[in-house]
């Protein structure tokens, strides 16, 4: 599903190398975890692979199902079946979130070729997901986010998800910020989209994510590179022992 | 670009050379009139007096110093070259009373019929001199004239062709609906309305259509204790217009007036503002949405406002937001004047832009003068682009790159829009903002 082969990556502005030679393979089906000290360029990672601007790669490549990410506009890459669940999601007062969910939803059906959804069908669709995820009525006609609490945010996150359906979905740091309950809603909100031909790229601070979302693999991060992958003993790893060891292993 | 002036005063440019050609371009001016004009003699004479006294604004007029007075200057407007667009009618779906002005003139044949229970209506071609409106018909422009001249008010109350008297005495079941339309294609359209709503009364005015080559309009309007107007006016013109209005407006005791504008390209456009706080907790909310694309035709686009409180506990709100492009330029000139006395006055004056590229520019003057010790008064103005980080955050969901400038765009205006309180409106202008903006040409 998604490729990443020796990709290096500088800020556009300065002369500062992020991602030094980052290689990672999720196939189809799997859930893969990304652990790592602050400032490795995880969340660096998610931003070039969902293409925003102000970063350059200089070198190596990223595909999706064998196409190469790192040409398409963000919107492109949205309907190829990309889905970043933002660290810090975006306040936009004035614009209702269904108005955004629903331009968002048919905007990616239009761009695939298939039908859009009549505002009936659409409607029906999202009051279900957003029950699950206890989103009330009133929060989905508010601005996309805002006066929103930051667990409320993360939810909003995963409903777009779940409204969008991609097929690979990066998650940057969902974890942070929520209360136990919220994390229980997150995760079986991710959970109930796991399948087959889904994968998810779970970036995250700490094994506790890991209990809900359960990973088939664990990747170390340092320093813009991968540093080590494992099984879900990994995470487990770092939870005790922190990444001192780690990292001085990978020297 | 930006120039934003805290606190300053308007200075008056003496106007020392020059003074007999500006004479001569106010007479060309005059001449091309054919004066005198309907009913109300002796107020549109001593408008004719005043205006002669004050002349007609230079190019170096403080007052003027943003936009250029000359195309409001010239005997006759630069005629037309572009068809009226067609445009499908706004406010549609909710009962009205609709009163059609073809070229700043009175159309009763288009017209609904003038009685709605709770107002009376006449227009000022047809009214006669024991009229209602004659002792007031000038008199709130007159009293704008001071601290600062507005010569082409005066120009107006001598010379309008047209306009409505409107006296509201109680709560009409439904709005009065000024449809613009615009016929010959060098029209140079002049209208006056005076609207009086008397203690307790409301009324809504709704504005909508299109004007000719060049207008010049001015609203009067007298809010008895305890009135209410809510105003909500939206011009749209696809050609290169040129046009000016003023609201004067006396705001007494426990009175409110709420004016929201919206006004999508154009040429050369300046709306002035003048209200008047006269009684205790009086109320007025002025506020307006602007489009200017530049590719059009040049853009230039004015807002003038001038608030005075001089009663108790009055509140005031100024809410003024221009997208611009393409070389647009927008001009922000805003005053709260607090006289002595006016204690517990709040004022509140916000002034933005939002340019979607680097030819645009808008030029603000906020400006605070208070003379009572104890009030709330702020006022902010600023100029930004386009949030980035919220063009992405979009785009990552698959909105397209355009589509969501269109959703930035309207996200940026929401606090004008805010300011129309009914919410049906305030959605219907929201989805026309969003049609005109998805659809372009016209930005
Ligand atoms: N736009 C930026 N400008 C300056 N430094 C940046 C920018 N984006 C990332 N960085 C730097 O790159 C490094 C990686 O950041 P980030 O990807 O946010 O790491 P993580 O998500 O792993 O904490 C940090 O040192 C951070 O300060
Ligand atoms: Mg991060």
């Amino acid at each position: 599903m998604l490729k990443i082969n020796n990709l290096h990556v500088k800020l556009e502005e300065e002369d500062k190398q992020i991602l030094k030679g980052l290689s990672l393979e999720v196939p189809a089906g799997e859930v893969h975890a990304i652990m790592g000290p602050n400032g490795s360029g995880k969340s660096t990672l998610s931003y070039v692979l969902s293409g925003r601007d102000g970063y350059e790669v200089t070198d190596g490549e990223a595909t999706l199902d064998g196409e190469s990410l790192l040409d398409m506009e963000p919107e492109e890459r949205a309907a190829a079946g990309l889905f970043l669940a933002f660290q810090y999601p975006v306040e936009i007062p004035g614009v209702g979130n269904m108005t955004f969910l629903r331009t968002a939803v048919n905007a990616q059906r239009k761009a695939r070729g298939e039908e859009e959804l009549s505002s009936g069908e659409f409607l029906k669709v999202v009051r279900a997901k957003a029950a699950e995820l206890q989103i009330s009525p009133e929060m989905l006609k508010r601005p996309v986010n805002v006066g929103f609490s930051g667990g409320e945010k993360k939810r909003n996150e995963i409903l777009q998800m779940a409204m969008l359906e991609p097929r690979m979905c990066i998650m940057d740091e969902t974890d942070s910020g929520l209360d136990v309950d919220a994390m229980r809603l997150v995760s079986e909100g991710v959970n109930a989209l796991r399948s087959p031909d889904r994968s998810f790229l779970v970036i995250t601070h700490y094994q506790r994510l890991l209990n809900h979302i359960q990973p088939d693999v664990v990747h170390i991060m340092s320093n813009g590179r991968i540093i080590k992958s494992g099984g879900p003993d990994l995470a487990l790893e770092v939870e005790e022992n922190g990444y001192g060891d780690l990292l001085a292993e990978a020297g | 670009m930006s120039d934003t002036a805290v606190k300053t005063k308007v200075q008056q440019t003496p106007q020392v050379s020059g003074a007999p050609k500006a004479a001569d371009a106010l007479e060309a001016r005059l001449a091309a009139l054919d004066l005198p004009r309907g009913a109300f003699a002796s107020a549109r004479g001593a408008a004719l007096t005043r205006l002669r006294d004050m002349g007609l604004p230079g190019p170096r007029d403080e007052y003027w110093r943003y936009t250029d007075p000359r195309p409001f200057n010239t005997p006759e407007p630069k005629p037309l070259t572009v068809e009226a667009a067609l445009e499908s009618p706004l406010f549609t779906g909710r009962d009205k009373l609709t009163l059609v002005f073809v070229d700043g003139v009175f159309d009763a044949e288009a017209s609904d019929d003038l009685s709605l229970e709770g107002v009376e209506i006449a227009t000022l071609a047809g009214a006669g001199a024991g009229h209602w409106a004659a002792d007031l018909f000038g008199t709130l422009e007159t009293a704008g004239q001071s601290p600062v001249k507005r010569p082409f008010a005066a120009l107006n109350t001598a010379a309008a062709q047209d306009g409505l008297l409107i006296r509201v005495t109680g709560k009409p079941s439904k709005p009065v609906h000024v449809l613009h339309r615009r016929r010959a294609a060098d029209a140079d359209a002049m209208w006056h309305h005076v609207i009086r709503v008397e203690t307790g009364a409301e009324l809504t005015l709704l504005e909508s259509g299109m004007v000719g080559a060049r207008s010049n309009g001015v609203i009067e309007v007298d809010l008895a204790p305890g009135a209410k107007l809510h105003h909500v006016a939206a011009k749209r013109a696809v050609d290169p217009r040129v046009g000016l209005s003023h609201v004067f407006a006396r705001v007494a005791e426990g009175a409110t007036l709420k004016s929201f504008t919206l006004s999508v390209n154009g040429h050369h456009m300046r709306n002035e503002a003048v209200i008047d706080m006269d009684g205790d907790d009086a109320v007025a909310h002025v506020a307006a949405a602007v489009l200017g694309d530049g590719d059009v035709g040049p853009f230039h686009h004015d807002d003038t406002v001038f608030i005075t409180h001089g009663a108790e506990r009055g509140e005031s709100r100024q809410v003024f937001k221009k997208v611009l492009k393409n070389g647009a330029t927008g001009v922000f000139q805003g005053k709260i004047l607090v006289k002595p006395g006016a204690q517990k006055t709040d004022g509140y004056q916000i002034s933005q832009a939002l340019l979607l590229d680097e030819a645009s520019q808008f030029l603000a003057k906020p400006e605070l003068e208070i003379y009572a010790d104890d009030v709330k008064c702020s006022h902010g103005s600023t100029t930004g682009a386009i949030d980035e980080d919220a063009l992405f955050y979009l785009r990552s969901r698959g909105v397209p790159r355009e589509r969501a400038i269109v959703f930035l765009v309207l996200s940026f205006l929401a606090d004008a829009l805010e300011e129309v309180e009914d919410e049906s409106l305030r959605d219907e202008i929201n989805e026309r903002l969003d049609a005109w903006l998805t659809t372009r040409p016209q930005i």
